[in-house]
């Protein structure tokens, strides 16, 4: 295969691939309330691996966020099963990766507990995080 | 032939009638006695409470085997991460 038919395979595949995301649905966003919540601080990433109010909480917040929780614990527990862990580690492990995605202003957990906003630098992270 | 006896042989039990407070209480009386002299073990009870650590079923490499599996997991959960 020369040079230039590997080049328009590549293409080729490009486009394809393309189309496929098009035609695939749209990966879901997060809900515009849950969203605005965390830019606000009001709601953080726990070590544990799910989400609490952190301040200024209301009801519907509240709901918001343990809605969100049994939704983490459902797809923790399957990904536990497939991966041989108990779904405590898969949650702490995904919490590791949660608070190292987290964007600067929102809240995270601190290993001592506490509540930090995350700043330009990497968060604080558990001992025991990769 | 001569068999070693390791311990002390009993004979058989024998089923006596209960026997009224008092004569039980002697008898509870008599065996603290007799495992005082006997130099039993003595426990005593700690001063400070007793904490239960709970983090400790979070093991380590486990942690860092999951990693790239908890990314991938959020990233095609992000409606919820």
């Amino acid at each position: 295969m020369s040079m230039h038919s590997i080049r328009r395979f590549m293409l080729g595949s490009a486009l394809a691939a393309l189309a496929l995301g098009g035609l695939a649905p749209a990966q879901a966003q997060r809900d515009p309330a849950y969203e605005q919540a965390r830019a606000a601080g009001q709601v953080g990433e726990k070590m544990d691996g799910y989400l609490s109010v952190v301040s200024g909480g209301n009801a519907a917040l509240q709901r918001l966020v343990d809605d969100i929780n049994i939704r983490r614990k459902a797809v923790y527990t399957e990904r536990a099963q497939a991966s041989g862990s108990t779904v405590q580690e898969y949650a702490f492990a995904a919490g590791c990766q949660a608070i190292a995605r987290t964007e600067q202003g929102e809240k995270y957990q601190a290993p001592d507990g506490s509540w930090q906003t995350r700043g330009a630098g990497p968060p604080q992270r558990h001992a025991s995080c990769p | 032939m001569n068999t070693l006896d390791l311990t002390k042989p009993c004979g058989p039990a024998n089923n006596r009638p209960m026997a009224d407070t008092g004569k039980a209480l002697a008898a509870a009386v008599a065996m603290l006695g007799s495992g005082l002299a006997g130099g039993c073990v003595q426990v005593t009870a700690p001063d400070k409470p007793i904490v239960i650590e709970l983090n400790i079923n979070i093991r380590q490499e486990v942690i860092y085997r999951l990693a790239a599996d908890a990314g991938n997991t959020i990233e095609e959960n992000s409606d919820i991460f």
